[in-house]
């Protein structure tokens, strides 16, 4: 399978839009887990407002937040597929510029020293755009997440050591969380990265901040961690917009890679209640869009 | 836990009459202020042409459309869509705010800290929470952009929007101490120790 430049740009640019209007529906079906089992009357008029709110975007056609975040592009290449790299990435640059200008959406990025705003939701190294291989026959997926700021500032790192084990890790998770009280958007979706590289370990952190609701993390161990912390930061108040409660996080989701033997990472990476995402998906078959 | 209409500008004795728990909806006009507006209007000494005494500001940087001046968008800008972002990071501004500009209330998301309560406190003013992330129903509240200043700044320039049964918002803090946030924070540190328990910590 061929995949053409003009495609992916138009793809690019749809899914921009696409991802800042329509939440997917694992994160609504998460908005009805809460709800059901909220105790506190602020907090399930919060997540009222929340729910409400979605329905408003989609019946006007409209931005779900108004935060365009920064955009990130996860490219997915599966076999059999014939595609110049180069171009891809150049073909993604541009449907994310085309979006901004052409909807036009808020550009949220600029240059990090003199705080240039270009007005394309482009810059240096931005959009960010991951590149995998995958064992499906003739797919390309491109996956769109815009990333709030009001999550991603609560971004944080701690090379724990051996000595401190597992402890260190459930420790700085919860931690992470009541530093971020409010300021997340909560309920969030807790990324937890373990292992790895300081890079990697953050890496980590995004890709399970950013992971579909009621997916697993594939190691076991890391499976029945994300169980035991999703009831821990539940119990601890924070609530729907730090205004208390129990609704504090969706889900604490894991990822994690083998780590050095005088290494014990951990990395915490949180989305917001507005977990926006969306995919296309290119086959033999043309473009399929999703989540 | 009263519910107060309040028709902008409001005087002091209005905005320390607010309690936490209360719950407010504005009227008529809104000042929509961000990081970098602050940033210049504080530490680089720039001036705005409008007057905001007695006013609310919402922490903002909107999605807007360039248009023709006309009476719908008199600015030349079309609200797409209107939200509101994560207070904290403009923590030391809400003093100046208050005290250069005579602000009377800050609309925001995730609340303040300790140096607003204080500015509330001695100046007399409140923090409105809004539930953040819910930009496409707050634009509903948004009639127009009626002006703009400090433009070379957008999407973070100064904006005026003329509103419209704007909320329910929450008091979230008020000028004789009380914060939900400090609250709730308080709340959640104590039950830390419990928490790490549950998860087999030993001597967190």
């Amino acid at each position: 399978m061929k995949i053409e430049p003009a495609a992916v740009e138009d793809a690019s640019r749809e899914l921009y839009i696409r991802a800042l209007k329509m939440l997917p529906p694992d994160i609504k079906e998460g908005f009805a887990t809460l709800t059901a089992r909220e105790t506190d009357a602020t907090a399930q008029r919060v997540l009222g407002t929340m729910v409400t709110n979605i329905a408003v975007a989609e019946a006007r056609d409209n931005l779900l937040c108004q935060d365009t975040g920064i955009p990130i592009y996860n490219v997915e290449i599966g076999r059999g597929v014939e595609v110049d790299g180069v171009a891809l990435k150049a073909a993604i640059r541009k449907g994310c510029e085309r979006a901004t200008r052409e909807h036009p959406l808020r550009s949220s990025v600029v240059h990090p020293l003199s705080r240039r705003n270009e007005h394309t939701s482009c810059g240096a190294e931005v959009p960010v755009i991951h590149v995998d291989f995958v064992d499906e026959d003739q797919t390309l997926r491109l996956v769109m997440i815009p990333k709030g700021s009001g999550s991603e500032n609560n971004s944080f790192l701690r090379m724990a050591i051996p000595a401190e084990g597992v402890d260190a890790i459930k420790t700085f998770v919860v931690d992470c969380v009541l530093a971020a009280g409010g300021k997340t958007c909560p309920p969030t979706i807790v990324g937890v990265g373990i292992g790895g590289t300081s890079d990697l370990c953050v890496a980590l952190a995004k890709r399970a901040a950013t992971r579909a609701l009621g997916t697993r993390c594939a190691d076991a161990e890391g499976a029945a961690l994300e169980g035991a912390l999703t009831r821990a930061v539940n119990g601890l108040g924070v609530g729907p917009q730090g205004l208390g409660g129990d609704a504090t996080a969706f889900a604490v989701h894991v990822e994690l890679a083998a780590t050095h033997i005088t290494m014990n990472p951990v990395a915490v990476n949180m989305q917001c209640h507005s977990a926006r995402r969306a995919s296309a998906t290119f086959t033999p078959a043309g473009v399929r869009y999703g989540y | 836990m009263a519910h107060h209409e309040l028709a902008m500008p409001i005087d002091e004795a209005t905005a320390r009459s607010l309690r936490v728990g209360d719950t407010v909806t504005l009227q008529r006009t809104l000042y929509g202020i961000r990081d970098a507006t602050q940033i210049h209007l504080f530490d680089r000494g720039r001036t705005t042409r409008f007057d905001m005494a007695g006013h609310a500001v919402i922490h903002t940087a909107p999605n807007v459309r360039r248009v023709a001046p006309d009476a719908a968008n008199p600015a030349g800008y079309a609200p797409l869509c209107v939200g509101t972002t994560t207070s904290d990071r403009m923590e030391r501004f809400t003093r100046p705010l208050m005290e250069r500009h005579g602000v009377r209330a800050i609309v925001g998301k995730g609340g303040l800290r300790e140096a607003s309560s204080a500015a509330f406190r001695d100046l007399g003013g409140v923090y409105l929470a809004i539930v953040g992330g819910t930009a496409a129903l707050e634009t509903t509240w948004i009639e127009a952009i009626e002006d703009v200043d400090l433009d070379d700044l957008n999407p973070e320039s100064l904006w005026k929007f003329r509103i419209r049964d704007f909320g329910p918002l929450l008091v979230g803090m008020d000028s004789v101490g009380g914060s939900l946030y400090e609250t709730v924070r308080d709340a959640a540190a104590a039950k830390r120790a419990g928490v790490l328990a549950s998860l087999g910590v030993k001597a967190p």
